[in-house]
C-alpha cells in the first residue's frame, strides 16, 4: 500500500481538527476537534511504523501511549470546561474574554477604588466583595 | 588686637547681627532691636577706631587666600587706605542712625525683624566692598547690596508702586552688572590679578592692554549702582521703600558703592581719556538732568532721589577731571546731609500725613510741629546748595576747583575737554540745586492753609539721630586741611574764584526760586489737593505707605501734582511736563527694552504652547492612538490568538518549505 | 521495505484491494470529520465522532495493527465519547441545531486549515510519492506483538504512563470538588451575613443558571450590607 494514502489522510484529519479547534464555539466540541487531530497523528504513527518495521515498534507503543494521555485529557479537559461553565453560565469558548482590553475592564479599577471603604473594621469584607464584582461586572461587560 | 583684626570685624559684625536676626525674628522678638542696632554701632566705633588708628598713613594690605581658584587667583584681602576706612567710618554712622532711626519709623511693621537684618546685610556688604583688596570679593559685596536694595525697595510689597520699583531697582542695576562684571574679567586677564594692589602696580607699568574697553564695560556697572545717566532711573522709583531706606541707599551704601569702585580703581580710568570723557560727559548729564527733574518733582522725596543723582554726577565729575580726593569728599560730606534729608523727610511725611510738596504747601504750621527736622533739614539744603560754610560747599568747591584745574591746564590727569564740561555743568547744577533747594525748604515749611494736623511728639530715636548727623553736616567742610593727608595729598581748599562764582550762582537760583515762589503763592488760595495718609496717627511707615499709595490715586502720577502755585512750575515753563517725567526715558526704555522683551516673551510663549506643546501632545496622542490600535488585537477571544498563531507557523512551514526546495534545486 | 520502493511499485492507477478498502474507509472517516467538525446539532458532531473514529480503527486494521484498532474501539469510542457526550448534557447543550455553533472567525478558521491542508498535502505527497509499504508477512500489530514490544520494551514509560492517569484522574476530581467547596463556603456566610439573599440553593443542586446569577448576586448583596 502507498505510504501517501493515509499520511494524506491524517493530514486531512488533522486539518479538519484544526478548522474545528479554531472555528467551534463550545468548548466539548473544541475538545472533539482536538481529538482528531490526535487520531491523526496516531494514523501517522501508526502507518509509518508499520512501513519502517522498527523492532521496537515505537510508533504503535506510542500510539497507545497518546490514547492514554488522549483520554486524561479529554478528562480534564471536560472537567476545566464544566468548572467554566459552572463559574460563567457558558462554555462558548468566544464569550470567555476576561483576558481581553476594553475600556469598560479599564474603568474599573477606579470605580472600585471610589466606593473602597476606607474604614478598617469593614475593609477586609470590602476587599472581598468587590473584587467579585469586578469580576462579574467584566463578564456583564464581555457577555 | 591688630588693625587688621578689627577691620574684619567691621563688616562681620552687621553679617552676624544679620544672620542672628534671621534666626531669632520669629522667635525671640525681644532681641531683634538690639540685633539689629548693636552691631551695627559697634562696627561703626571700631570703623571709626581703624580709620584713628591708621591716621592718613600708609595704607595696609592684608590677604589670605582660603582655596586654590584657577589661573586668576581670588584672595580675601583687605585694602585699608585713607580712602577706605573713611567712608567706612561714613557708612557705619549712617547705617547705625538709619537703624535706630528704624526702630521707631517700623516700631508697628510685622516684618520689622526680616527687615532690620537685611539693612545689617546691606551694611555689611557695603563695608566688604569699601574694605575688600579685592575684586572678585568686592563683587560678593556689590552683588549681595542689589539683592538687598531689591528687598528693602520692595518692603511695602502690597502696593504695586513698591513692587515695580524694587523689581526695575533690581534690573536695572544687573543691566549694568552685566558689563561690570565682563570688565572685571577683562581687567583680571589683561593683569593677572584680582588684588586692586596688584591692578594699580601693573597699570603703573603700562601693563594694560585695552584700558578704554575695560574702562567703559566698569562704568556701565559704576552708572548702574551710582545712578549715573543713563542708568539712573530706577533711583526716583526706588522711592516707593522706607524712608530709612532710603537714605540708607542715598547717604551711604549702594549709590556711594560706584563712585568708590571708580575711585579705588581710578588709574585704571585715568588710562584712558576716552573714558574720562564719557564720564564727564555721563556727570555732565546727570547733573543738569537731574537739577531739572528735581524742580518737577512733587515727591519730596523724589526731589531728594533726584538732587542725590545731581549729587553723584558732581563725584563722577571730580573722577571724570582725576580728582578722587574731591569726589570721595563730596562723597562723605553728601552721605552726612542727605542722611538727614532723607530722615528728616521721614518725619515730615510723617507729620503732614503726605509725600506731596503741593499738599505741604497747603499746611500751614508745620516747622512748628517738628522743630528738630525743621532746622536740620534748613542746614542740610543749605548744606546742599552749597552755602559756605557748611560741609556742601567745601566739598563741591573741591570738585570745581579741580574741574577748574583741569580746564585751565593746571592738571594733566584728565583732558581739558573733561575739565570744562564738568566745570560748566556744575555751575548750572549749582543753579539748579539751590533752585529746587530753595523749592523744597518754601514748599514744605512755609506752607499757607490750615494748620498742619498734630500727632505729637515725634519719637526721640528719630529726631535724635537728625542732630547727630548734622554734626558733621556743618562741621565736615572745617577738616578740610586734615583730610588732605587721608585722600591722596591734593589740596582740597576752596579757591576764590570758583568760591565766589558758585556760592554766587547759588544765592541767584535761590532767590529766583523765592521770587518765582512770592509771585505763585498767591495762586495757592485754593482748596488743599489730596493725598493725605489715611491713618496720620499710625507708625511712621505706614503713614508713608499709605501717602505713596494715595499720591498716585489723587493726582494720577507718582511724581507731579497739578499744582499751580508750584514755584517750580514757572521757572522751567514748558520744560516742566518733561522734567517730571524724567525727560521721558522711562517711555525710551519701555519702547526700546520692554517691549521687545515683553514681545520676545510672548513669542517663546506662543512657540512653547503652540509648538513645542504640540509635538509633546502629539506624541502622546499618537502612542495612545497606536495603543488603541493594537488593544483591538487584543480581542480576548483564545480563538482568533489561536488562528493567527497558526497562520504565521503556517507561513513560516510554506516559506521553510520553498527554501528548501530553491536550495535543493540550486 | 527498501526493495519495494526501489524496485517500484504498482502505480496510483493500479490499486490493491487493501488500497481500495483504505481510500474509501478513509473517505467515509474524512467525511465523518467533516461534519463532526461543521454540524449545527452538538449531539449530532459527537456521534458523528464516533463515525470518524471507529473509521481510524478500520484504518488501523487495514495497516494490521489490531490491537491498536480495538484499544481505538474501547477507548475513545467507548470511553472518550461518552464522556464527551456527558460534558454536553452537564452543560445543558441544546439538543437540536443550534445556529450559533460556529464563532464569528469560521472564515479565518477555513482559510487558515484549508491552506495547511494544502501544505501538508503538497509535502507528504512530494516526499512519499514513491514509498510502498509492504503489509504482507505477519501482522506487526498483532495482540501478541504488542504485548511483546509493549512490555519488552516500554515497560517503564507504560508504567510512567499509569501515574500520569493517576495524576489527571485526581486533578480532574480536584477540579470538579473545588467549586463545590467553594460553593459551601459561600453559601455559609451569605446565610450567616446576608438575610436579603433567601437563596435556599442546597449543595448538590447543579444549576448553571442558578449559579451564574448567584455569582452577580453576590456582591449585590454584599453593598447592601455595607450600606
Amino acid at each position: 500500500m502507498h505510504l501517501a494514502y493515509p499520511a494524506v489522510l491524517a493530514v486531512l484529519l488533522f486539518c479538519t481538527g484544526l478548522y474545528g479547534v479554531l472555528a467551534r464555539r463550545n468548548a466539548i466540541l473544541v475538545l472533539m476537534s482536538v481529538e482528531l487531530m490526535l487520531n491523526a497523528v496516531n494514523l501517522n504513527l501508526v502507518a509509518f511504523d508499520v512501513w519502517l518495521r522498527d523492532a521496537l515498534h515505537s510508533g504503535q507503543a506510542l500510539t497507545l501511549f497518546t490514547i492514554a494521555i488522549a483520554a486524561a485529557e479529554i478528562g480534564i479537559g471536560l472537567a476545566i470546561v464544566l468548572a467554566v461553565y459552572r463559574n460563567r453560565g457558558s462554555s462558548d469558548v468566544d464569550r470567555l474574554r476576561d483576558t481581553a482590553e476594553t475600556d469598560a475592564a479599564e474603568a474599573l479599577p477606579d470605580a472600585e477604588d471610589d466606593e473602597a471603604d476606607p474604614d478598617a473594621a469593614r475593609g477586609v469584607t470590602a476587599d472581598q466583595a468587590t473584587a467579585p464584582a469586578g469580576k462579574a461586572k467584566k463578564a456583564e461587560a464581555t457577555a | 588686637m591688630t588693625t587688621t583684626t578689627l577691620a574684619v570685624l567691621v563688616p562681620l559684625l552687621p553679617f552676624l547681627g544679620a544672620a542672628a536676626g534671621l534666626l531669632l525674628g520669629r522667635t525671640a522678638p525681644g532681641f531683634v532691636r538690639p540685633l539689629a542696632v548693636l552691631p551695627t554701632l559697634v562696627a561703626a566705633v571700631i570703623a571709626a577706631v581703624v580709620a584713628a588708628r591708621l591716621g592718613g598713613g600708609r595704607a595696609i594690605d592684608a590677604a589670605t587666600q582660603l582655596t586654590p581658584t584657577g589661573s586668576v587667583p581670588i584672595d580675601l584681602a583687605l585694602h585699608l587706605d585713607g580712602f577706605a576706612v573713611l567712608v567706612a567710618v561714613l557708612v557705619g554712622l549712617v547705617a547705625t542712625c538709619v537703624q535706630i532711626y528704624s526702630t521707631a519709623y517700623l516700631k508697628d511693621d510685622a516684618r520689622y525683624p526680616s527687615y532690620a537684618a537685611l539693612v545689617s546685610l546691606f551694611t555689611s556688604a557695603m563695608l566688604l566692598v569699601v574694605y575688600s583688596g579685592d575684586l572678585m570679593v568686592l563683587l560678593v559685596g556689590w552683588e549681595i547690596m542689589g539683592i538687598c536694595s531689591y528687598f528693602l525697595v520692595g518692603h511695602y510689597w502690597e502696593t504695586p508702586e513698591a513692587r515695580t520699583a524694587s523689581l526695575k531697582a533690581f534690573l536695572v542695576t544687573k543691566l549694568g552688572d552685566v558689563p561690570f562684571l565682563i570688565g572685571l574679567f577683562a581687567l583680571a586677564a589683561d593683569t593677572g590679578t584680582f588684588r586692586i594692589t596688584g591692578i594699580l602696580a601693573a597699570v603703573t607699568n603700562g601693563g594694560l592692554d585695552h584700558p578704554t574697553l575695560i574702562a567703559l564695560l566698569l562704568l556701565a556697572g559704576v552708572a548702574g549702582k551710582s545712578a549715573q545717566f543713563p542708568l539712573h532711573t530706577w533711583l526716583p522709583d526706588a522711592m516707593a521703600g522706607p524712608t530709612p531706606v532710603s537714605a540708607l541707599i542715598h547717604a551711604a551704601t549702594m549709590v556711594a558703592a560706584g563712585i568708590y569702585f571708580v575711585a579705588r580703581l581710578l588709574p585704571v580710568f585715568a588710562a584712558s581719556g576716552a573714558a574720562l570723557v564719557v564720564l564727564a560727559v555721563m556727570a555732565a548729564v546727570t547733573m543738569i538732568g537731574s537739577g531739572l527733574a528735581a524742580l518737577a518733582q512733587d515727591d519730596i522725596k523724589r526731589v531728594l532721589a533726584y538732587s542725590t543723582i545731581g549729587q553723584l554726577g558732581y563725584m563722577s565729575g571730580a573722577l571724570a577731571v582725576g580728582d578722587r580726593g574731591a569726589a570721595v569728599f563730596h562723597l562723605l560730606s553728601h552721605g552726612a546731609f542727605k542722611a538727614v534729608l532723607f530722615l528728616a523727610a521721614g518725619v515730615v511725611i510723617h507729620a503732614a500725613g503726605t509725600n506731596s510738596l503741593a499738599a505741604m504747601s497747603r499746611m500751614g504750621g508745620l516747622a512748628k510741629r517738628i522743630p528738630d527736622a525743621y532746622w536740620t533739614m534748613t542746614v542740610a539744603l543749605l548744606a546742599l546748595a552749597a552755602i559756605p560754610p557748611f560741609a556742601g560747599f567745601f566739598s563741591k568747591e573741591a570738585v570745581l576747583v579741580a574741574a577748574e584745574h583741569t580746564a585751565f591746564g593746571d592738571r594733566d590727569i584728565a583732558p581739558a575737554a573733561a575739565g570744562w564740561t564738568v566745570l560748566v555743568a556744575g555751575l548750572a547744577a549749582a543753579v539748579l540745586t539751590a533752585a529746587y533747594a530753595t523749592r523744597l525748604w518754601l514748599l514744605t515749611f512755609r506752607g499757607r492753609g490750615p494748620e498742619a494736623p498734630d500727632h505729637g511728639k515725634q519719637p526721640v530715636a528719630m529726631t535724635s539721630v537728625l542732630w547727630v548727623l548734622a554734626v558733621p553736616t556743618i562741621a565736615f567742610g572745617l577738616t578740610t586741611g586734615v583730610l588732605t593727608d587721608w585722600l591722596d595729598g591734593h589740596s582740597l581748599s576752596p579757591s576764590l574764584t570758583t568760591a565766589v562764582l558758585s556760592t554766587g550762582v547759588g544765592l541767584v537760583g535761590g532767590l529766583v526760586t523765592y521770587g518765582a515762589w512770592r509771585h505763585t503763592t498767591a495762586l495757592a488760595d485754593r482748596p488743599p489737593v489730596g493725598a493725605v495718609a489715611a491713618h496720620p496717627d499710625a507708625e511712621p511707615a505706614l503713614v508713608e505707605a499709605e501717602a505713596i499709595t494715595s499720591h498716585t490715586a489723587a493726582y494720577g502720577t507718582i511724581a507731579d501734582a497739578p499744582d499751580p502755585s508750584d514755584p517750580g512750575r514757572l521757572l522751567l515753563g514748558p520744560l516742566h511736563r518733561h522734567a517730571v517725567t524724567g525727560f521721558h526715558l522711562d517711555a525710551l526704555y519701555t519702547a526700546v527694552f520692554v517691549r521687545p522683551v515683553g514681545a520676545a516673551a510672548r513669542l517663546v510663549r506662543f512657540l512653547d504652547r503652540q509648538v513645542v506643546d504640540t509635538y509633546v501632545r502629539g506624541s502622546g496622542s499618537i502612542a495612545r492612538g497606536l495603543g488603541t490600535l493594537i488593544r483591538r488585537a487584543q480581542t480576548g477571544n483564545v480563538q482568533t490568538y489561536l488562528g493567527a498563531l497558526l497562520a504565521g507557523t503556517l507561513v513560516l512551514a510554506i516559506a521553510a518549505v520553498v527554501l528548501a526546495n530553491v536550495y535543493a534545486g540550486a | 521495505m527498501t526493495l519495494a520502493a526501489t524496485a517500484g511499485h504498482p502505480g496510483f492507477l493500479s490499486p490493491t484491494g487493501v488500497e481500495i478498502a483504505f481510500v474509501l474507509v478513509g473517505l467515509a472517516t474524512f467525511g465523518a470529520a467533516l461534519v463532526t467538525v461543521t454540524t449545527k446539532q452538538l449531539v449530532h458532531a459527537a456521534l458523528w465522532l464516533v463515525v470518524a473514529l471507529g473509521g481510524i480503527a478500520v484504518e488501523y486494521l487495514l495497516l494490521t495493527a489490531e490491537f491498536i484498532a480495538w484499544v481505538q474501539v474501547l477507548i475513545y469510542v467507548g470511553s472518550i465519547v461518552v464522556l464527551l457526550l456527558f460534558g454536553l448534557m452537564l452543560t445543558r447543550a441544546p439538543i437540536g441545531r443550534s445556529p450559533d455553533a460556529d464563532s464569528g472567525n469560521r472564515w479565518i478558521a477555513l482559510g487558515v486549515s484549508v491552506a495547511a491542508a494544502a501544505t501538508l498535502v503538497w509535502v507528504v505527497v512530494d516526499a512519499f510519492r514513491t514509498t510502498w509499504i509492504d503489509l504482507d508477512g505477519p501482522a506487526q500489530g498483532s495482540t501478541k506483538a504488542s504485548g511483546e514490544f509493549l512490555f519488552r520494551n516500554w515497560v517503564l514509560p507504560f508504567e510512567a504512563l499509569s501515574v500520569l492517569l493517576l495524576a489527571a484522574l485526581v486533578g480532574a476530581i480536584v477540579l470538579s470538588r473545588k467549586d463545590r467547596q467553594d460553593r459551601q463556603n459561600r453559601d455559609g456566610r451569605q446565610n450567616g451575613t446576608s438575610t436579603t439573599n433567601g437563596r435556599g440553593s442546597g449543595y448538590g443542586t447543579s444549576k448553571p443558571a442558578g449559579r451564574g446569577t448567584g455569582t452577580q448576586d453576590r456582591p449585590a448583596a454584599h453593598r447592601e450590607d455595607k450600606s
